[in-house]
């Protein structure tokens, strides 16, 4: 998803690959997926992990103006001046799909601000399973969802489910206690995606974050080569 | 035409002697001029209105000029009252100010009074030198103790060294465009002021925006002013919040 | 280019940002003041005549071709809220991408040179209607008719108030905004030869105030 083409003038249209004073510009990545499924605590776990090797910045888009963005300041996952948040009137979706200016100028700013800057994650406020990025906005998108919300929400697909770059089903700890069947989600997502990937995840347990970061890591080598 | 006019016409100079004097100190008709006493550098002066005008057709004017180093402060002994006239054209009221580079105005005139079935445009432009000062209070009550407003079409202009910093018009009462009284504009306040504060080094430091009350708040405008805008109930209240405003900006 | 163009333009989904503004309606609704359809019409009324008003004259003057940066200096001294001229220029540096993006043209390049953290979103809003062939009252209607209808939007949101209500109000509103238009297209037009005094000024203290206590409050649905 390298989008080279270029706008002339002062200021970068949309989703050019350059900055105006010619340099690349940040690979965004953006974090979307249902309300409660882990976006944010997904985000600040990728903070931690790659904050000691990259340059990076987040995007928040709340329903409520800075909750997730004032999370991220409370866990001090990045200092404050890398973390912005989006107003979105009512209409996550909408911020970060069908109109993508607001989230568009602060990734911008981050940037103008303390960059240069390797990666910016954009996180969607909680929205539903159709909520997508416009390509317009991000490079690549992680769909996240629980294994709480039901184990039918794989076989029952949408737009994120389906057909975002990464698909990564969170708090996986919570299977036994919900009566989840990780096996089945398994199955029925490799049925809805293809090849596209999928990571199981618990951030109490295990590996943590590391298949994600690594998946992250692996774009950015993409972006950059 | 019929209707009166009248002119008053206000000069302030720096007096060479720390002071300042007043070389021109004009009445016309209705408009009455007094000076009183001055405090310290500050020169003072009252304007008196010999009649309650202005009426329907008049076509009242105050200019105010104060020099380079002069203090000036004019005040005014009662509220004007806007009321209907004989004929039935709109009244006019023009204020004309103008300070220049390192002089001071206060211009703290009482309220003016809209009367039902009244018809007047008020105008007032301040025109500053770049390291002039002012303070402005401009209050407008819209009907007596219950009575509905005449209408009332005000505009406020100030410019610091040739720049617009401020253009505000507000028209009410019948005949107004729509939703003057509305949720958007005045929402049934009779009361509705505003302070212009302007200082050279306001365009280094400005204030920080502050609400004030209910419904009043004081902000930085785009150059070295700041403006209190309010709306209250009735003019009493609109001066008190306008007062700590005052307060607040260590004028008072 | 035809008028075709100033549906583009003017439809509610054009991506310039419009979306997460209320106009001043947030605050109005919290405050009690906007309870229902009657206070949502009379609310968009006194807004289209003041900050539409302005709004309208200075997209008709940029439109017609007067300086943009001169406008942009006009409109300053009209919104003394400095949480409106934010939001002014957020929007204007907003609609500045999304025109270039749609309508190419030297002018527009040059505004956002100009203006990086963006001019006031009439003035753009002007620059955008010539970049798309359209004229002064084009501008001056997409102008007016954002000033109530973004607020008509968000209060169906805010309130669950009836779309078709809403819809309705917009509609009844329809021939106040026609004469808006008519008297901001003058004034518009005449800036490059009468200057810049002859635009309107109509103010509206509550939405001034209550932008500024909108803008300080820690949690809240629209960024305006």
């Amino acid at each position: 998803m390298h989008l080279d083409h270029s706008h002339p003038g002062p200021a970068a249209v949309s989703a050019d690959a350059r900055r105006p004073d010619g340099a690349r510009r940040a690979l965004r990545i953006g974090l979307g997926g249902p309300v409660g499924s882990g976006k944010t605590a997904t985000v600040a776990a990728l903070c931690r992990a790659l904050r000691d090797e990259l340059s990076l910045a987040v995007v928040t888009n709340d329903i409520y103006t800075r909750e997730d963005a004032e999370f991220l300041l409370r866990e001090a996952v990045l200092p404050p001046e890398r973390i912005t948040a989006v107003e979105t009137g009512a209409c996550p979706h909408t911020a970060i799909r069908d109109d993508i200016s607001a989230n568009l100028e602060a990734v911008e700013d981050l940037e103008d601000a303390v960059g240069p800057l390797d990666l910016v994650l954009v996180e969607s406020g909680g929205d539903n399973l159709t909520a997508t990025f416009s390509k317009g906005l991000v490079d690549a998108q992680i769909f996240v969802i629980d294994v709480a919300g039901g184990d039918d929400i794989p076989r029952k697909g949408g737009p994120g489910v389906t057909t975002a770059d990464l698909l990564v089903v969170n708090k996986t700890d919570l299977a036994p206690y919900v009566g989840s069947d990780l096996a089945r989600m398994a199955a029925d997502a490799k049925a809805q995606r293809a090849e596209l990937p999928v990571v199981f995840q618990s951030l109490r347990a295990g590996s943590g974050v590391a298949d994600v970061a690594a998946w992250v890591r692996a774009q950015l080598g993409a972006w950059t080569a | 035409m019929g209707g009166v006019r009248a002119v008053a016409r206000i000069g302030a100079t720096a007096d060479g002697r720390g002071g300042t004097a007043l070389p021109v100190l004009e009445s016309d008709g209705p408009l009455a001029l007094r000076r009183t006493r001055a405090v310290g550098d500050e020169a003072r002066v009252v304007l008196v209105g010999a009649m309650s005008g202005p009426l329907g057709g008049d076509r009242f004017a105050v200019e105010a000029e104060v020099g380079s180093g002069a203090r000036l402060r004019v005040g005014s002994a009662a509220a004007t009252i806007a009321l209907p006239g004989q004929i039935k054209d709109a009244a006019h009221y023009d204020v004309r100010l103008d300070v220049a580079d390192e002089g001071e105005l206060h211009w703290l005139p009482e309220p003016l009074i809209s009367a039902r079935g009244s018809d007047l445009y008020v105008t007032t432009r301040a025109d500053l030198g770049p390291g002039a000062r002012l303070v402005l209070r401009e209050e407008q009550v819209l009907g007596r103790v219950g009575e509905e407003p005449g209408r009332l079409t005000s505009r406020l202009v100030v410019r610091v060294g040739g720049r617009t910093v401020l253009d505000q018009e507000l028209a009410c009462g019948p005949g107004a465009p729509g939703g003057w009284d509305g949720p958007a504009v005045l929402a049934g306040h009779r009361a509705v002021g505003q302070l212009v504060v302007v200082r050279p080094e306001f365009a280094t430091h400005p204030v920080g925006a502050q609400i004030l009350g209910e419904h009043a708040a004081l902000v930085p405008l785009a150059g070295p002013a700041a403006l209190v805008s309010a709306v209250a109930p009735d003019g009493l209240r609109l001066r008190r919040v306008l007062d700590e405003a005052l307060t607040v900006l260590h004028l008072r | 280019m035809g008028r075709a163009a100033l549906l583009v333009l003017a439809d509610g989904r054009f991506p310039a940002g419009g979306h997460a503004h209320s106009g001043g309606a947030e605050e109005a609704v919290k405050a009690g003041r906007i309870t229902g359809a009657a206070d949502l019409e009379a609310f968009c009324r006194g807004r289209l005549h003041t900050a539409g008003l302005v709004a309208a004259a200075l997209a008709a003057a940029a439109a017609a071709g007067a300086d943009p940066a001169g406008l942009d200096a006009a409109a300053d001294a009209r919104t003394p809220s400095p949480a409106l001229r934010l939001t002014a220029r957020r929007l204007g540096r907003q609609l500045t991408r999304a025109a270039r993006a749609t309508w190419p043209s030297p002018e527009l390049d040059a505004l956002a040179g100009t203006f990086p953290k963006g001019a006031h979103q009439p003035v753009v809003l002007g620059l955008t209607a010539r970049a798309a062939g359209l004229g002064p009252e084009d501008a001056a209607y997409c102008a007016a008719y954002e000033s109530v209808s973004g607020p008509a939007t968000a209060v169906v949101r805010l309130l669950g108030l009836d779309p078709f209500e809403a819809t309705a109000v917009l509609a009844r509103l329809a021939p106040e905004l026609d004469r808006v238009v008519d008297r901001a297209t003058v004034a518009g037009t005449a800036v490059r030869t009468a200057g810049l005094d002859t635009l309107p000024a109509a103010s509206a203290p509550l939405l001034e105030i209550g932008a500024e206590a909108h803008a300080a409050w820690p949690v809240r649905l629209f960024a305006s």
